[in-house]
């Protein structure tokens, strides 16, 4: 499955607290690494720090101890400038609840990072954005707003939006944590499509055992240990 | 390509939100209109209220007073000098004195080629009683130059029926102040018998009314040419009372009076000193008019920096959503501030129309007053600066406005937000 091992993410001693209100130590000297095109799920019980962890990953919560080195970043030494530029050009996010911007349609959605990352023009991101629309089958809803349209349309649209800068790796925090089991996994199959067509790597929090049964490892979480790798 | 985005974002993001756009932008609207409003008729009226006054009164005035002796005559004796004796002298007179400027021709043709000087017209006063059949009113004959004080000091502004030139044409002429026609029942073309102290009667024919304003004025006053008022005086051609002086500079008016008091030793009184309650009266109906409308335009700002807050909170997803896909803080911010110029520009915009739009009402409003006969309509003043100030000041109030708001979800953590669902 694995083609080329080559290192996307890498994380040594890391170490994270909550101060409030007394100080909890959440993630205890965690290590591991992700290579490109992997499939990798994390699981666990709520509150073994399983989300802190992801966020920590996608570059938004910098109030952690230890290194991480994205794509041979080191990501604890940037401004958070320089994060949100990476975060936009090498991270895709998927949560359990859709998070679409309501004013905007179905296209513009899916654009708006790419129109943020600003390296190709404008007519070049809108077809680029209805080849992933099509790629998940949802086409036809381009030029609706973002409240016109269901549940499992909602996520797919979250999913192309993820795509759109083809980024190197795809974090989800339980993206199917909403859907019923035949959306569940339709996007399973996406994610897998992913991997194979851009050589992505997945890593996905999930309460979902048949979900993650089925990716390539499974990092298994106990009060903020890895457990398992 | 990044800015464009941020800005659409914010452009969607007021339409979306229609009615507390207006809302704010209302405010915004009422805030630079008024602001135009005020300062339009407030300067407006400034500005009549000083050309009242201040245009037809000379930059530098030179004349001659009656003064008390200077000197009391046992002090000239050297047996008793001042410091050790003490003079006790009552009722001296003052000094019979011509009160004809002296030297005055010299101080024209020494002043007319000066850089500063924008005009000199010398003027004599002719005490006189107006008379009818048994009636004689008191009354002072100016005797001007009329074209030169219509150039300088306005004075056909003030001239009801003929003009400047009429007098001019007209050697026996005379306007007559509107006060002592109206008293006397004279009218254009009728002569008026006069009285000088002397005894001397003489007519003048009436080519003109005139109307200050100041009814004190148009019961006594009225002017005739130079040659008739020295001739009315009793005097010859060298007589003159008073030098007016008109400055391009009014700065210059104060030196320029000490410089001819020194030179000549004449009287000499500058505008500055002449007028000073008109200057403190203009700075504070400006200062009241500023305070005013920068009140309104805080106001204003209040209002978009209270909608801004609560769209933000409304839009915690969207800021948590935009940073997670890569939008920084400071792109957030800009999002935000562009939120509130927006709503600036077109609050601003209608404000500064609906401005000009009711200057242009109150200036075509009629404002007839006795006070002033050649105004018909209220006074606006059309300062283009006015507008561009007022345009700046409402950017840099709605700025300041969306700054905090703006701010605050720059601050915005999303991994709170996202975690919190």
């Amino acid at each position: 499955m694995i083609m080329a091992k080559e290192e996307l993410l890498k994380v040594r001693e890391l170490n994270k607290f909550f101060h409030d209100p007394t100080t909890i130590q959440v993630l205890r000297d965690i290590n591991f690494d992700l290579y490109k095109g992997e499939y990798v799920s994390i699981m666990g019980k709520s509150g073994c720090g399983k989300s802190t962890l992801l966020y920590i990953l996608s570059t938004m919560d910098t109030d952690y101890e230890g290194h991480i080195k994205l794509n041979g970043i080191n990501l604890s030494q940037q401004s958070h400038n320089e994060l949100a530029r990476i975060r936009n050009e090498y991270i895709g996010f998927v949560f359990q609840f859709h998070y679409l911007l309501p004013e905007f349609s179905i296209l513009e959605n899916v654009m708006m990072p790419a129109l943020k990352l600003g390296k190709y023009p404008r007519d070049q991101i809108e077809h680029k954005a209805i080849e992933k629309l099509k790629l998940l089958d949802i086409q036809e809803l381009a030029r609706k707003k973002a409240t016109q349209v269901s549940g499992g349309q909602k996520q797919r649209v979250a999913i192309a939006r993820a795509l759109i800068n083809e980024p190197l790796i795809i974090m989800g925090d339980e993206p199917t944590g909403n859907l019923d089991s035949k959306n569940a996994d339709t996007v399973f199959h996406l994610f897998k499509e992913m991997i194979e067509e851009f050589n992505t790597t997945l890593l996905i929090v999930t309460h979902d055992e048949d979900f993650a049964k089925r990716t390539d490892r499974i990092i298994t979480m106990s009060d903020g240990r890895i457990i398992n790798l | 390509m990044g800015n464009k985005v941020l800005f659409k974002i914010a452009r969607t993001h007021v339409y979306a939100k229609r009615k507390q756009s207006v809302i704010a932008s209302l405010g915004v609207t009422f805030g630079i209109g008024t602001f135009i409003i005020l300062m339009s008729f407030m300067t407006g009226l400034n500005g009549l209220l000083d050309g009242l006054i201040l245009n037809r009164t000379p930059h530098v005035r030179v004349y001659n007073e009656i003064q008390p002796s200077e000197t009391q005559p046992i002090t000239t004796n050297s047996e008793y000098p001042n410091n050790k004796f003490f003079h006790k002298i009552e009722s001296i007179k003052p000094k019979a004195a011509r009160s004809s400027i002296r030297n005055s021709i010299g101080i024209i043709e020494g002043y007319e080629s000066d850089k500063r000087v924008k005009g000199i017209t010398p003027q004599v006063s002719a005490r006189v009683f107006y008379k009818s059949g048994s009636v004689l009113l008191n009354g002072n004959l100016l005797g001007i130059n009329p074209e030169e004080e219509a150039r300088l000091f306005n004075f056909d502004d003030y001239v009801l029926h003929g003009s400047p030139t009429d007098l001019k044409n007209n050697s026996n002429g005379i306007i007559l102040g509107a006060g002592v026609a109206k008293k006397l029942s004279l009218e254009i073309g009728d002569y008026i018998p006069m009285v000088n102290p002397q005894g001397k009667e003489f007519k003048l024919k009436i080519v003109g009314l005139f109307q200050s304003g100041l009814a004190e004025v148009d019961n006594i006053q009225s002017y005739a040419n130079i040659a008739a008022a020295q001739s009315a005086a009793g005097e010859g051609t060298g007589y003159f009372t008073d030098i007016h002086f008109k400055l391009h500079d009014i700065e210059y008016a104060t030196q320029m009076a000490a410089e001819l008091e020194d030179l000549f030793g004449v009287h000499a009184i500058d505008i500055h000193r002449a007028n000073a309650q008109f200057d403190t009266g203009t700075s504070i109906r400006n200062l009241i008019t500023y305070a005013v409308s920068i009140t309104l335009l805080i106001v204003a700002g209040f209002g978009i920096y209270n909608i801004l807050n609560m769209l933000i909170y409304e839009k915690m997803n969207d800021i948590a959503i935009l940073k997670a896909t890569g939008f920084s803080g400071s792109d957030v911010k800009r999002i935000f501030i562009y939120q509130a110029l927006l709503i600036g520009l077109m609050g601003g915009s209608i404000g500064l129309l609906a401005g000009f739009g009711m200057s242009h009402v109150i200036d075509n409003a009629p404002f007839e007053t006795e006070a002033l006969p050649t105004i018909k309509t209220f006074p606006v003043n059309f300062d283009p600066w006015f507008y561009i100030g007022g345009g700046i000041f409402a950017m840099v109030t709605t700025f300041f406005a969306g700054y905090l708001p703006a701010r605050k979800a720059s601050k915005i953590d999303p991994v709170e937000i996202l975690r919190g669902q």
